[in-house]
């Protein structure tokens, strides 16, 4: 019985990776970082993981019905739940529930369906939404809790994380601060030297993610762990994580080094913010990345390159968001210019010379 | 890291299951019974078809030419076996299509008779020229599935004074092991047709390329070539396509073939050692090229093995002698399953490109269902060509033909690759060759367009050239008549 006739050329056979085992596979990679999170910020942080994955996933099914298809093989690909994950981890631990179906819907439908659907994407749509989230609603996207895990005493219950989640924070002065990042660039606008305000910086516990900071951004350890077993899955591809931390360390290092009293050590910039998340699970997002190795060094290079600006210069204290999505607009541009070389041509794509005997 | 800096001589590539054991361990199986009919195709090479010069009802014995080379670029077809000639017509061809071509029909007597041979006493006392036209008369064809004529192949080299001659052991393909086999049992008939090539081409230096793989292969080919040290026997890094003419001779000479060039132009010949061992057949026992080895495997098969196969034969024979189950065969391969081609039944023949057969179940195919492109890029980096198969892939679908050649659409070399490793399932592939036929189509379109412009111009301008004419003429009469007119008026004024 031939039940399989067409496609007539080949490949017959291929390799196992489909498109649901990359996702799966990024997801278990963003596992332990998550956990940890979850387990740094309690139960408030939980609720808000699972209302942004679960809505990211409704409103996929929303879009793909009203386009007339059938839901379930597009949500089985994971990837509206992997986008729903990682903006999840990019929001603020307590943010109210509001801020996490805004967000997802914001991802799905304006950062992914309205371009026609996987794939299609100009924009990564979590590092979108985020950024949406931040200029829209500023306050409670700079609310940082306090570390406080799960079942410790400043841990709040149950029935108080639902109170965080739904109502909103109470004594927020109590509960919550600054990021490392954030608290770095309020000092500096009062003049005070890093000396001074590193007075209390742990370099160990902000390397373990034991920080105020998004949800599960804070542990730079678990996040390279999950990153180095991707790259050595082959999920991903070292160009972009490299380039990206060996840009923003270069950069640091030399200001640091001219001026070590207003230019942060390339230490607190690969500790904090987002810089681990983004390197090896936002930037090097399939669709929104140049798509050869030369690519996506440029990629990479002009990432680090933006965050170190946006963080040093400009007015917000972390600029990873802003960073990916001007270079995946460029990306377009950079798979444009930069292409691999033809076999048997040259890099113009004219046929080589034959050479003199 | 220093490979990071040197400039890298394979490119792309993936490295598929070889599922090669079950063939690759056991003989070469002789004793497939004869089959009772040979439908034995007038185009199995690249070029022109030949031209039969038997009738039906002709009686033929085993070797005899049916069917003579046309053209510069052709090959003759011989008979397979002893019999009598029953039909000359169109029959279904070993394509996806099973659309018919020009065919005989030949109905074995069974007993095998050959016809009378020749053979040179010493053969490397033949003008090399001599050497080029026996293997063109005997019909032999590039065995590794390009069939390009192996006599233009050896002119064309003799021509341009090639150096290096590289003999293409890798068998890449999964499932094939046809090479590894008669490596393994005919070393020195295939070192020996080496050396007759050598001497066809008047080049010194052979290399024959080797997959590390195949160490058995490797080890009878290195003893066999012992006693003849411009003879190098090589291992190569097993990763398909390693058996691509152009990524081979990169890796073995350093250099690569500029587009539109043929490798002879640089310096350089390749062929398949199953081509090696039909020159040695045809030079040093007169035999054209009348069978050859084919890998019968896939999961459907009960005994996977490789055979002797007279050209002609019908896949059906195959399986039945090696008891496929034809209820779990999802699909039948012709070829390797990066490569190869779908067929749509049994009833095909066999030809001088068949390096396998496979019957393939459903589970070890790859997905169909196809999933939106993910831009993985995986694609681009297994492209031995350094193509960008996504994009190419997205113009296609858009019917933007024009702007798929210009990122490269006719240096793509269909190997498979970007199929094999994408995980959204894309048939990109079959895209690709979609596309290349529906440009030269429309090219064709275009050009006949052109000519019948051309034609109707000129056509037009004869016509008016030939109205403008009458005009004249009319004219010149209605002129002429005037003038007789007035002559006679003047004359009758004078008369009168």
């Amino acid at each position: 019985m031939i039940t399989h006739l067409k496609p007539a050329s080949g490949a017959h056979v291929g390799a196992k990776a489909s498109v649901s085992f990359i996702m799966w596979q990024v997801m278990l990679a963003l596992l332990p970082a998550t956990v940890f999170g979850i387990w740094c910020f309690g139960w408030p942080a939980l609720n808000l993981f699972v209302i942004t994955v679960s809505s990211a996933v409704l409103f996929e099914v929303i879009c793909i019905r009203m386009a007339g298809r059938v839901a379930k093989p597009v949500i089985m690909d994971g990837s509206a739940m992997l986008t729903g994950w990682l903006l999840a981890m990019t929001l603020p631990p307590w943010s109210p529930w509001w801020i996490g179906v805004t967000g997802s819907g914001l991802a799905i439908i304006l950062g992914k369906q309205v371009y026609g659907g996987l794939g299609q994407n100009l924009f990564n749509p979590a590092m979108l939404a985020r950024v949406a989230l931040l200029i829209s609603f500023p306050i409670e996207m700079t609310t940082w809790a306090n570390v406080s895990p799960l079942f410790s005493s400043q841990s709040p219950g149950i029935a108080d994380s639902w109170r965080i989640t739904f109502m909103g924070l109470d004594n927020i002065d109590a509960v919550t601060g600054a990021t490392t990042l954030g608290y770095i660039k309020t000092e500096f606008s009062q003049n005070h030297l890093l000396a001074d305000i590193l007075k209390d910086y742990s370099g160990f516990l902000n390397f373990i993610g034991w920080t105020r900071g998004s949800l599960g951004e804070t542990s730079t350890l678990l996040l390279a762990l999950g990153g180095v077993w991707l790259i050595r899955q082959g999920i991903i591809q070292w160009y972009i994580p490299i380039s990206l931390l060996f840009t923003v360390t270069g950069l640091a290092s030399i200001f640091h080094m001219v001026d070590s009293q207003h230019y942060i050590s390339p230490m607190i910039h690969l500790n904090s913010g987002a810089m681990m998340c983004v390197a090896f699970f936002i930037a090097t997002d399939y669709v929104t990345s140049p798509n050869t190795p030369t690519g996506q060094l440029v990629f990479g290079v002009g990432c680090g390159l933006l965050i170190f600006v946006i963080r040093t210069w400009g007015a917000y204290p972390e600029g990873a968001g802003f960073a990916v999505l001007l270079m995946n607009a460029a990306t377009p541009l950079i798979d444009h210019y930069i292409r691999p070389r033809i076999y048997g041509r040259d890099r113009k794509g004219r046929p080589l010379e034959i050479p003199k005997p | 890291m220093l490979s990071f800096f040197k400039k890298p001589l394979i490119r792309g590539g993936v490295h598929a299951e070889e599922h090669k054991a079950a063939t690759a361990t056991q003989a070469i199986v002789y004793n497939l019974p004869l089959p009772k009919k040979l439908y034995i195709p007038l185009q199995q090479h690249v070029g022109k078809p030949a031209e039969p010069l038997i009738r039906v009802g002709d009686k033929v014995l085993k070797g005899q030419l049916l069917a003579y080379s046309q053209g510069v670029i052709s090959a003759p077809v011989h008979a397979p076996s002893s019999g009598i000639i029953l039909d000359v017509n169109d029959y279904p061809a070993p394509h996806p299509s099973a659309l018919p071509i020009r065919m005989i029909v030949l109905e074995t007597d069974g007993k095998d008779k050959w016809i009378p041979t020749e053979v040179p006493i010493d053969p490397f006392r033949l003008e090399p020229e001599d050497i080029s036209l026996r293997v063109g008369a005997a019909g032999i064809v590039g065995l590794g599935g390009a069939t390009f004529p192996t006599a233009v192949k050896l002119n064309m080299g003799r021509d341009n004074h090639v150096d290096t001659l590289i003999i293409n052991g890798s068998e890449c393909e999964p499932y094939l092991s046809c090479d590894d086999r008669l490596m393994q049992e005919r070393a020195g008939e295939i070192i020996d047709g080496v050396r007759l090539m050598l001497h066809g081409m008047r080049t010194e230096n052979a290399v024959v390329a080797i997959e590390d793989n195949k160490p058995h292969a490797f080890l009878a080919m290195h003893t066999a070539a012992l006693p003849f040290p411009t003879i190098q026997v090589i291992q190569i890094p097993t990763r398909y396509p390693m058996g691509w003419d152009r990524q081979l001779i990169r890796y073995v000479t350093g250099k690569e073939v500029p587009v539109g060039c043929r490798s002879s132009e640089i310096g350089v010949t390749i062929h398949n050692v199953g081509t090696a061992h039909a020159v040695h057949k045809a030079i040093r026992h007169g035999q054209p090229l009348l069978s050859r080895i084919i890998t019968v495997a896939g999961a459907a098969v009960k005994h996977p093995m490789n055979i002797e196969v007279p050209l002609g034969t019908l896949i059906s024979e195959l399986f039945n002698f090696c008891e496929v189950n034809t209820e779990t065969t999802a699909r039948i391969v012709m070829g390797g399953p990066m490569m190869g081609e779908s067929l749509p039944h049994s009833g095909l023949p066999t030809v001088k490109a068949t390096s396998g057969i496979l019957a393939l179940t459903a589970s070890e195919l790859k997905n169909t269902e196809e999933q939106p492109c993910i831009r993985c890029a995986a694609c681009v980096s297994v492209c031995p060509a350094g193509l960008r198969p996504l994009d190419m892939a997205n113009n296609i679908r858009v019917n933007q033909l024009d702007a798929a050649v210009d990122i490269g659409l006719k240096d793509c070399i269909s190997c498979g690759c970007c199929s094999y490793i994408c995980p959204s399932n894309i048939p990109l592939v079959q895209y690709f060759k979609y596309a290349s036929g529906e440009v030269m189509a429309r090219q064709q379109a275009q050009h006949k367009a052109e000519q019948n412009k051309r034609l109707m111009d000129a056509r037009n301008a004869r016509m008016e050239r030939i109205a403008q004419q009458q005009l004249e003429e009319e004219q010149a009469r209605l002129a002429a008549k005037a003038e007789r007119e007035r002559l006679k008026a003047a004359e009758q004024e004078v008369v009168a």
